[in-house]
């Protein structure tokens, strides 16, 4: 990582132990235990090992314990993602509208297969049950920002963007 | 509350107090329903639905041990409905479950199997592909995991959690997927976990057993170029009757001794002599300390899980304990040079095992400071459920065997040495010789009755000449969190403290005997039978203080000089170190 992004990774792991400092002096520390690991996944982009060691720290609570919940709710995700989350809905309106072809698209543009995330960390690969769009199916979603009535053509234009450092 | 209320139960009335489960009014009554996951000292769950019963006006059967009673409550516990659906439930438990009975070491002792035939399993209902493959984790050399095996009972990570406070295990995943792992899934040698045992005692199936040297010690048995050398623990001969057939509490240290010669080796030591040797040099310890600059209070050092736990959770209490070695680690140093010396024989030609109730002392041989000249003292552990199926294994008729005794020299203990194994003992053993050694009178009153029996710490104070000792004990490792967090809001609240990792300690180790078809694990009453084995050896001792033991006269004489010498030091004490596995709280 160059020095910026040292940095910034300095800061939100001092950010996460203000906050864990903060947060702990509520007396219950197991039912904050939702919260603070919904935090370290806004903050890191998933739950690393060294964040659920200092959670069993200032809150102690076992490691155990935190492994196990982390691991329960399908949310919490334990391996880093991308910068971008991609989530290709595939719901009733959008799969009769080729959602696969779309699907595909990303995969085969990207050199990943469903919850796998590029070599370079960019992109995380996901699927979603269904956005509630479906007056613009296709529909994929990246970084909660939806993208509407795709094509497979449309795909390929906004993850080379993407790769080329527009905006979302 | 003593208020009475009325149920009915299978169309009988009775008067039961109110404030209880139907599971807790059942067994009062003497109905006994079926369980898997429910235990009395751990929290109650209701996750295996084995204990169902029907009650009038409810839509569904209800599990017995979460279901309150109430006045005018009709309960039905063996309609034929109810027995096909605890039938059901327990075939689906197996359909998940390895059919491997035949193979696997729980066989016989299992209380799944034991339950299935309760309630008379007869089918399968599916095929094809079982919950999610685990890898099992044999990285201990003292507890093997085997989730394929476990069931999901939660007996364990409760027990972990809320009796002993070590939290080293938890439930993860969901569905298909749940396991039962460490954090992060390491290897539980790599844990928190300080190798007790208490859950290879209170899991129903063979998803946690110990790791088991009987193959490895049968091979050794066999090799007649050593001198096969075994030392008995005293909670070993309180419950090794119980895997043949005799009473609970039933002491068979003669038998034991007869069979291990039987089994193949050439010298049987005790380690209640070690044990009296353990408290001459700890007893000096402590007496250097009270009469000194301390540190106070010193804690006992016998229990290899306390050590594994010191070490990681109280590091800044490493500096209270004594650095007495454990008896049988004592035992092990002067095995291989004072009786070697003695007798002529080369230490590299010495099998040295010990039979232990203990899981934990599986891997506290092979901790690196206990190695004297870069040689492990002791090379076998086997707890008592391994001695006694090699017993049997070899066909050995022990209840037909004639008492023998162990080989002098280190053979002859005290009444102290044998109440080592029970929760208060070793504290009553170390009063015994501190108060004659300091004040030179003799101890009337040899027996503590208020460091007896099972409460989570018990006290007890006693003038030794000019000082007034106040002592604690501790047994189970949450209790003595509770004991060490007292400490530290009142450091001099007592000197002398005994820890005991188990509950009830070494006589419920996490290597004695499965509690079995007549009583539950942990159970206080089976407990209980096995401490007055020993209190009971103790009484017809005719030595019942350990600096009254000859052959401890005799070692002193011979060899070590006086208690802490430079001789002691090098051979019976040791070191403590921090240690930061993954998962540490506090």
């Amino acid at each position: 990582m160059n020095n910026k992004a040292v940095e910034i990774e300095k800061s939100k792991q001092e950010e996460f132990i203000d906050y864990l400092k903060d947060i702990r002096k509520d007396k219950n520390n197991q039912s904050v235990l939702m919260s603070v690991l919904h935090k370290a996944q806004d903050l890191f982009g998933y739950i690393s090992k060294e964040a659920m060691e200092e959670i069993s720290h200032y809150l102690n609570i076992p490691s155990s314990h935190i492994w196990g919940t982390a691991t329960f709710y399908h949310y919490f995700s334990l391996k880093p993602r991308g910068k971008y989350i991609i989530s290709v809905c595939m719901g009733t309106a959008c799969y009769v509208k080729g959602a696969e072809r779309i699907l595909n698209e990303v995969k085969e543009e990207l050199g990943i297969e469903m919850n796998e995330t590029t070599e370079d960390r960019m992109f995380t690969l996901e699927e979603k049950a269904c956005l509630g769009c479906c007056g613009l199916a296709p529909v994929m979603m990246i970084n909660g920002k939806v993208y509407g009535e795709l094509t497979t053509e449309k795909t390929g234009k906004i993850l080379k963007g993407l790769k080329n450092g527009t905006p979302l | 509350m003593n208020e009475q209320i009325n149920i009915n139960v299978n169309g009988k009335n009775y008067s039961v107090r109110a404030e209880q489960t139907i599971m807790q009014a059942l067994d009062g009554l003497g109905f006994y329903i079926p369980r898997l996951c429910y235990h009395p000292k751990l929290s109650i769950e209701g996750s295996c639905r084995v204990c169902i019963v029907e009650v009038e006006g409810q839509s569904n059967y209800v599990t017995s041990c979460t279901f309150p009673i109430s006045e005018g409550m009709k309960i039905k516990t063996n309609t034929a409905e109810l027995r096909q659906a605890r039938r059901d439930i327990v075939e689906l438990i197996f359909d998940n479950h390895p059919s491997d009975c035949h193979i696997c070491e729980m066989d016989g002792d299992c209380e799944l199997q034991r339950l299935a035939n309760s309630v008379g399993i007869r089918r399968r209902h599916f095929t094809g592909e079982k919950r999610l493959h685990h890898e099992g984790d044999s990285s201990s050399p003292a507890i093997i995991r085997d989730p394929d095996k476990c069931i999901l009972c939660g007996r364990c990570v409760r027990l972990c959690h809320q009796i002993q406070g070590v939290s080293a295990i938890d439930f993860s995943g969901r569905g298909f997927q749940t396991v039962v792992t460490t954090a992060y899934d390491m290897p539980i040698k790599d844990s928190v976990c300080t190798t007790c045992g208490q859950c290879v005692n209170v899991c129903p199936t063979g998803a946690l057993v110990e790791k088991n040297y009987t193959r490895k010690l049968f091979e050794e048995l066999s090799n007649e170029n050593k001198i096969k050398v075994i030392q008995i623990a005293p909670a070993v001969r309180a419950a090794i009757g119980e895997l043949f057939g005799l009473e609970p509490g039933t002491q068979a240290e003669g038998k034991l001794v007869a069979a291990m010669r039987k089994l193949g080796f050439d010298l049987v030591f005790d380690s209640q002599f070690a044990a009296d040797l353990t408290i001459m040099e700890e007893a000096s310890e402590f007496l250097e300390r009270l009469t000194g600059d301390g540190p106070l209070p010193m804690i006992t050092s016998c229990s290899s899980a306390w050590i594994k736990y010191v070490e990681q959770f109280h590091p800044e209490m490493m500096k209270n304990v004594s650095t007495c070695k454990s008896p049988m680690s004592m035992l092990g140093a002067l095995i291989k040079t004072y009786y070697a010396k003695k007798k002529g024989i080369d230490p590299q030609n010495i099998l040295s095992v010990a039979v232990m109730p203990c899981t934990a002392k599986k891997e506290e041989i092979e901790r690196e400071e206990l190695k004297i000249d870069g040689e492990k003292m002791i090379d076998i552990v086997v707890t008592t459920r391994e001695i006694g199926w090699m017993i049997k294994s070899a066909g050995i008729d022990f209840l037909n065997t004639e008492d023998e005794k162990f080989d002098s020299l280190l053979g002859v203990s005290s009444g102290a040495g044998t109440i080592f194994g029970v929760t208060g003992g070793v504290m009553e053993a170390a009063l015994r010789t501190t108060y004659e050694l300091y004040t030179g009178e003799t101890l009337i009153d040899l027996e503590f009755s208020e460091l007896r029996g099972f409460k989570g710490i018990k006290e007890a104070s006693l003038e030794i000449g000019d000082k007034e000792v106040r002592v604690a004990v501790a047994h189970g490792l949450r209790n003595v969190h509770f004991l060490l967090e007292t400490l530290k809001k009142d450091p001099l609240r007592y000197q002398y403290i005994e820890v005991m990792s188990c509950p009830g300690g070494c006589i419920g180790g996490g290597g004695q005997p499965y509690a079995g078809k007549n009583y539950i694990p942990l159970d206080e009453e089976l407990l209980a039978k096995r401490a007055s084995a020993l209190y009971g050896l103790d009484r017809r001792n005719t030595i019942r203080r350990s600096h009254e033991n000859p052959e401890i006269q005799r070692l002193y004489k011979e060899f070590l000089g006086r208690p802490l010498s430079p001789v002691s030091h090098k051979l019976l004490h040791t070191f403590y170190a921090k240690k930061s596995p993954q998962g540490i709280v506090f």
